[in-house]
């Protein structure tokens, strides 16, 4: 019991620090590409190559004064960036980013807790993610604010929709909801040379999954919560400081949570194709696992970053036509067609 | 005492508390929120009833959803002026409340006097029934008619909120 | 593992009814603006559920897994609600189009409650019971509400809806004590406990709260306060029906979970239900003296035969399941046919709804005042209509089960009921007026009501009709 306990805290601890400092690496990152697209130069002067730009962020951040508005409704203005972070941080606990591990004498899974309805977790994290946007936005007492905390809210809900049905037809083929079985499904090869990937099964599922994924972290062409000529800074206008700092963290962590679920239900998870008729050690193979899914979700994370700089933004009500008339009935229809090719 | 009654009697202060909270609350929100909280509380309470299923559907459907729908509502709605929404006490009121005081006391009363009367069965594999696997498989055989009657159900309330709510009857 | 599939074959009136709603959807949505498609599509589906209901009449195999009960009890009870409904669709069609809210989907929402009705009648757990409960309701917390416009329609579907909320709150509380203390929700297995449940004071407590539950279903006094306002405000055809089906189905549940389930004779339960069946005759029949509005009148009139059938539930004998058997049926030809009348009468913006705007109909209209004074005579219980016999078996049932002073209210109101009925029949034939219906009654609508007036003389005359078969029902 307590053996399990410290397991389960360092492995919770050596999680958030990997988020914590990817998230660093992202901002860099993003602001780079976005640079090298728009012919600019971007960070360059903190540190080599301007490496430690996005440390300085955070420590300007940090040591901003905290400003909560006249009119804001303190207590609520503090709780929402809280369980914004809160449920950003607390997907990854399901998500396996590897196979099982010899460590110790003892083997362990990759995963901070294997729970049996592991995806249903995330979504439902992930549903309570809206609230911090929609709360940021009410307790600020600030018509922008308000109107982008609604907006996200609607659009939040209505993509939600399309992305839970667009997991049904994975959960279908593998016949379960826990993840690392998920995962391990994917290991086989279909004729002995494809990768049993979801990508290839489920291509329709995995198009309306990224698409709702886009949508759920506010990420252009879907960030109408925080259209900047419109909302000024949306939900987060009325932020300053740390508090803004969470929020700005939240985004990314579910940018990076985001990457993870994908690449977990539709990439393989952890799988690197052939390496295991290599004859290398346990160990090894491990590791080398864990760097296929690091990998893996590098690729997506870049994928978001290129997308957003190419992309213009929808309308708000193209965006819900989108997701009402498009990804919904899209995703009911495959996972009627999944159903069909399942019982023939 | 065990964790789990430790657990229980925690969740079930939370629950009762938020609850009071909920509508004692002046503010709209704060009265959604507090039923949030009230949601997760419950769902705890599944949790040490071993049916993560359930528990996991609670803040699914619940908080993630609908009370979402609702904080949309309330929002959108802008009470506004929230000293016109409390009432106050008149002669009128006392009535109803002293009469709803004395049904609760009655209630409060017979369950405590009743709880011998509460048959001990221990189900076997209570663990079990909480899962996916269990649910699912009661849904589609045993219950498969009242799970096709729901479906109906949430179509005839769909199409009530379309009658009532579509803004022109072209 | 059995497979309930099959089941569905048999369980024919339920499922051809809830296809042929899902038929009159798509009739709608794929003829635009043509809801007389829905509205013959609708009656095609009543047809067929009602012919599936006469031929079941016999089984008797309970389905899926003993969720659903078929044949005798249940498919008579069918009858009833599928005429309540066919009878409100008929005369619905005209009252719409004089409104300008013929739309289809009134019918698919009727259809839809019908579902519901059957599913509370034919259910044999308590889960069942509440689906069917919520799916009735649901469509008539929007049908009372159909005319948008209208503020009192809107005040009436909002109390309706808040109201029926709460007490389906009752009713799943009490279906959670019940379950907590019998460990099941199938019926039969409840009922053969219930002996020794019946000294459980949870148990006792989930039952009282399906009273409440379904004493606001039916309308019965103390929980009858929404009933006059929402049957004023909705359309006068959806009050027809909610005052009929709907009062029906309530009253079918009652008696399958309290008379043939828990078999209340003589215990406490039927102590509350007579005392609740006695206070619904008192407070229904004097309020509805004051009404001027006749379906306010009406409204408190059905909270009175609320009363009388729950005093013959309170007997919980044979008698009493039978009398209410032929009570319900008597009673939902009358009061659609006298609701039936007065939607041909009303008038927009709520004109010619009192009493006064009646004075002289029999010199317009003679067959319409004929019409409407078989009703009246009906609903006051006067011989040699079907409503006497109705209210004869009732109380015959409670003097069977020793409860002489409920019969003897039971008689004592309803001679204060013949005030006010016979008020409307006075002013008909005997005082001069300019009563008159603006516009012609359509000959579907007349035939409809001609229909239920005739089977009202002819059950008055022959209730062992009804009786008879009845009585094979509860046979054990």
């Amino acid at each position: 019991m307590g053996m399990e306990i410290l397991v389960s805290t360092a492995k919770f601890l050596i999680v958030m620090t990997v988020i914590l400092v990817s998230v660093i690496i992202l901002v860099y990152l993003e602001r780079r590409i976005s640079a090298f697209i728009q012919n600019r130069t971007g960070p360059n002067r903190v540190g080599p190559y301007g490496l430690f730009q996005a440390i300085a962020d955070v420590v300007k951040l940090l040591l901003k004064e905290d400003i909560v508005p006249k009119n804001a409704y303190k207590p609520v203005h503090d709780l929402a960036p809280i369980i914004s972070i809160g449920a950003a941080l607390s997907t990854f606990a399901v998500i396996p980013v590897g196979n099982t591990i010899e460590l110790f004498g003892t083997t362990m899974k990759l995963m901070i807790a294997d729970v049996n309805i592991g995806i249903l977790y995330i979504l439902s994290v992930t549903s309570i993610g809206v609230y911090g946007i929609t709360l940021a936005g009410w307790s600020s007492n600030n018509k922008y604010s308000l109107l982008g905390g609604l907006r996200s809210s609607a659009q939040l809900i209505s993509y939600e929709l399309s992305m839970g049905l667009s997991i049904i037809g994975v959960l279908m083929i593998s016949g379960t909801l826990r993840l690392d079985q998920i995962v391990q499904h994917q290991t086989m090869y279909i004729g002995g040379w494809l990768p049993n990937w979801n990508i290839f099964l489920q291509p329709v599922a995995f198009i309306t999954f990224v698409v709702a994924a886009f949508a759920e972290t506010n990420r252009l062409p879907f960030d109408l919560p925080e259209a900047e000529p419109e909302l000024v800074g949306g939900y987060h206008t009325e932020y300053t400081g740390l508090k803004f700092g969470l929020f700005f963290l939240a985004e990314y962590a579910n940018m990076i949570t985001a990457a993870a679920v994908i690449t977990t239900l539709f990439l393989g998870g952890w799988h690197l194709p052939y390496a295991e008729n290599l004859g290398l050690s346990a160990f090894t193979l491990s590791l080398l696992q864990v760097l296929a899914f690091c990998a893996k979700v590098t690729v997506i994370l870049l994928f978001f970053i290129v997308t957003r700089w190419t992309l213009p933004r929808f309308r708000y009500d193209q965006l819900m036509d989108i997701g009402w008339k498009v990804m919904l009935p899209l995703a009911i229809a495959n996972v009627l067609v999944t159903g069909l090719i399942l019982v023939l | 005492m065990t964790l789990e009654t430790i657990l229980f009697y925690a969740l079930s202060f939370v629950s009762v508390g938020s609850a009071l909270m909920m509508i004692t609350r002046r503010s709209p929100v704060m009265s959604a929120l507090y039923l949030i909280l009230n949601f997760f509380a419950l769902a705890g309470l599944y949790l040490t009833l071993h049916a993560q299923f359930i528990a996991v559907i609670q803040i699914l459907v619940y908080a993630g959803a609908i009370m979402v729908l609702f904080l949309f509502v309330i929002m959108l709605l802008n009470l506004g002026d929230e000293k016109k929404l409390s009432e106050k006490m008149s002669y009128k009121k006392i009535i109803p409340a002293g009469l709803s005081f004395g049904l609760l006391m009655e209630l409060l009363y017979i369950v405590s006097y009743a709880k011998s009367d509460l048959p001990l069965t221990h189900i076997e594999r209570a663990t079990e029934i909480g899962t996916v696997e269990y649910v699912g498989k009661a849904l589609f055989t045993d219950f498969l008619f009242p799970f096709e009657v729901t479906s109906i159900l949430l179509l005839a309330a769909i199409i009530g909120a379309v009658v009532l709510a579509k803004k022109k009857l072209d | 593992m059995n497979n309930y599939l099959t089941d569905f074959w048999q369980a024919t009136p339920i499922v051809s009814l809830a296809i042929f709603a899902l038929l009159t959807l798509i009739v709608d949505a794929a003829g635009k603006d043509k809801p007389v498609l829905s509205y013959w599509m609708s009656l095609i589906g009543i047809v067929v559920a009602a012919g599936f209901s006469v031929a079941s009449l016999g089984a008797s195999t309970p389905l899926f897994n003993t969720m659903l009960a078929q044949g005798g009890y249940s498919s008579y009870c069918n009858l009833i609600f599928l005429g309540s409904a066919f009878l409100c669709i008929v005369l619905s069609r005209n009252y719409l189009e004089r409104l300008q809210y013929h739309r289809g989907e009134f019918y698919v929402l009727i259809i839809l409650a019908t579902v519901g009705m059957m599913l509370m009648a034919a259910a044999l757990d308590l889960m069942i019971i509440f689906l069917g409960i919520e799916l009735m309701s649901i469509c008539l917390y929007v049908l009372a509400g159909f005319i948008r416009k209208k503020e009192k329609a809107n005040e009436s579907s909002l109390k309706y809806f808040l109201l029926g909320a709460f007490a389906t709150g009752f009713l799943l509380y009490g279906i959670a004590l019940i379950y907590g203390t019998a460990g099941t929700t199938n019926l039969a297995l409840i009922g053969k406990s219930f002996p020794q449940l019946s000294h459980n004071s949870l148990f006792m407590i989930g039952a009282g709260m399906l009273i409440v539950a379904f004493s606001f279903k039916v309308a019965a006094v103390p929980f009858h306060m929404w009933a006059p306002d929402v049957y004023e405000g909705s359309p006068t055809t959806i009050s027809a029906f909610m005052s009929t089906g709907a009062k029906a189905a309530a009253f079918a549940v009652f008696v399958s979970v309290f008379i043939r389930t828990f078999d209340i004779g003589g215990t406490k339960l039927s102590d509350v239900l007579a005392i609740i069946a006695a206070v619904s005759m008192i407070v229904g029949n004097v309020t509805a003296i004051a009404q001027n509005n006749l379906k306010r009148m009406l409204a408190y009139s059905s909270i009175a035969h609320a009363g009388y059938m729950l005093s013959g539930i309170a007997a919980g004998n044979i008698e009493g399941e039978t009398g209410i058997l032929f009570y319900l049926s008597a009673y939902v030809f009358m009061n659609i046919g006298a609701f039936g009348i007065i939607s041909w009468m009303e008038q927009q913006d709520d004109k010619k709804l009192t009493f006064d705007d009646y004075a002289g109909l029999s010199s317009q209209h003679p067959a319409v005042a004929a019409l409407m004074a078989i009703f009246m005579f009906s609903l006051a219980g006067i011989p040699p209509f079907a409503g006497f016999f109705g209210k004869y078996y009732v109380f015959l049932a409670a003097v069977k089960a020793g409860m002489t002073w409920l019969a003897i209210i039971g008689v004592l109101t309803s001679l204060i009921s013949v005030y006010y009925y016979l008020r409307l029949v006075v002013l008909m034939y005997f005082r001069d007026g300019q009563a008159s219906i603006e516009e012609k009654v359509s000959a579907p609508a007349m035939a409809a009501i001609s229909c239920a007036a005739l089977f009202l003389i002819v059950l008055g005359l022959y209730p062992s009709l009804v009786v008879d078969i009845a009585k094979g029902f509860f046979k054990i």
